[in-house]
């Protein structure tokens, strides 16, 4: 409301050329330029990822499939995470803009505060990006599994746990007869996908050979996502079939007959520019938070010191609030494209 | 007499504490506003899948609710409704220009492309 209540100053303060374009002062002005350039940058990376997602022959991986899962608790919450990350940032950008409001009363200690409070909002969306980016690499229980006839399904389902493995041929490190009891689902995941399981029995890393003790999955579906032969996508096998289906698949002892979670190369959420474009564009926009929570730190310096009491405006704190809210407001469109739509 | 050698400027504006609390008033309402706008979308996303045949009308709803509540936040949270009216057209007329014309050619691209190997895988 920075209008409704501007002062006249002398010509001292124009700009270099006397002059005072649009009535802004320069350091605001360069602010929004930036803005509208890095703007334009991330409409590039959406529409991109827009013109890929319609020339894509397959079925495009669905927000609410992708992610449904919340720290430290089992179950499907479909988008829960990305909409509390979604309401963190925009409560962040409340108290930046209450920060400013507090800048035009020359209220120092409410300015502090409220910086503070988007300072701490900010550290939170990027510790939360951390974690989802951290469960899109390792992905879920089951991968992404081929089917005999090459089509491509993922997984949902109850997966059974892994009791211990048996050693029955002895390696480098085990003999036989012993009993491996730790980081059982870690091996397990790591051998299937590199086509190390072969008809329950698991080739470890020491070379040693076991017998795989585990209690049955259940409750399986598996949706087509790419055309194999049979299939048609979006077809759910489901129940017993199901069910077999995948441990044919598991124990095919073919290396990426199942892919877990994502790396550069591939991903178990769907085709390869699926994975690197989730990388980019909110890898991209985390580090721009990354870099608003610094620049808020050092602004917060500025007001705690008194630096802009003493020159009598709190436009710097205004000047780091753009960008802030800029921020925001590329996560509202990443938000609807990435994840909604 | 305007005198030329003295502007408007608004950029240390100041108010008092009575314009203050009118205007955290103000923020809070779009805070509400936005809050909402987002469990509706939420909401939606978790109940009505892609394969829903209300999925199009969905789909379009997302759309305006994102654009709702962009406006929200750059003309009431970074002030742009409160600066000059040609500050305001030069940071939004490259989006009517640019954006929109990249998205409608891209898009049909997108789907052109698809169409031409569809044809040629059968």
């Amino acid at each position: 409301m920075a209008g409704h209540a501007s002062k006249q100053i002398d010509s001292k303060t124009l700009w270099g050329g006397k002059i005072s374009p649009f009535s802004t002062s320069y350091g605001k002005l360069m602010m929004w330029f930036f803005l509208v350039s890095d703007a334009l940058t991330f409409s590039g990376l959406l529409i991109a990822y827009g013109f890929t997602r319609h020339d894509y022959l397959g079925s495009w991986p669905i927000g609410e499939e992708t992610f449904h899962s919340l720290p430290l608790l089992e179950g499907n919450y479909p988008l829960i995470y990305v909409a509390l990350m979604t309401f963190i940032l925009i409560v962040s950008s409340v108290t930046m803009v209450l920060a400013v409001e507090a800048g035009h009363r020359m209220d120092k200690k409410s300015v502090t505060k409220w910086m503070i409070a988007t300072i701490i909002g900010g550290a939170f969306f990027v510790g939360s990006q951390a974690w989802e980016w951290s469960h899109f690499i390792h992905g879920s229980s089951f991968g992404k599994v081929e089917l005999a006839d090459g089509s491509l399904a993922i997984v949902k389902g109850d997966f059974g746990d892994i009791e211990n493995f048996t050693i029955t041929q002895a390696g480098a490190h085990h003999q036989v007869g012993d009993v491996v009891t730790e980081d059982l689902k870690h091996q397990y995941t790591h051998a299937v996908a590199e086509g190390h399981v072969h008809n329950g029995m698991i080739t470890l890393h020491d070379g040693s050979i076991a017998k795989i003790a585990k209690q049955p999955n259940s409750d399986m579906t598996l949706i087509v996502k790419e055309f194999g032969g049979t299939y048609a996508i979006g077809a759910e096998i489901t129940g017993a079939e199901a069910v077999k289906m995948y441990e044919e698949a598991v124990n095919a002892g073919e290396e990426n007959r199942i892919i877990y979670g994502a790396n550069m190369k591939q991903n178990e959420y769907g085709p390869q520019h699926y994975g690197q474009f989730f990388f980019f564009i909110t890898g991209f926009h985390g580090f721009h938070v990354l870099s608003g929570v610094f620049i808020n730190f050092i602004i917060l310096l500025g007001v705690m010191s008194g630096l802009y009491h003493k020159r009598g405006h709190y436009e710097m704190v205004e000047k780091g609030g753009l960008y802030w809210h800029f921020v925001d407001l590329v996560w509202v469109f990443v938000f609807t494209f990435f994840y909604l739509v | 007499m305007e005198r030329d050698d003295v502007i408007e400027y608004s950029l240390d504006a100041h108010h008092s504490e009575e314009q203050g609390v009118i205007l955290r008033k103000k923020i809070w309402k779009v805070t509400a506003i936005l809050t909402a706008i987002t469990v509706i979308e939420v909401t939606l996303g978790a109940f009505i899948k892609q394969s829903s045949d209300y999925w199009q009308v969905i789909k379009w709803l997302f759309i305006i609710l994102t654009i709702f509540k962009a406006a929200y936040i750059v003309l009431s949270f970074m002030h742009l409704g409160d600066e000059r009216k040609g500050l305001r057209y030069v940071i939004l007329v490259p989006y009517f220009i640019f954006a929109l014309y990249l998205i409608f050619v891209l898009l049909n691209e997108g789907t052109a492309i698809a169409e031409t190997l569809t044809q040629h895988a059968s």
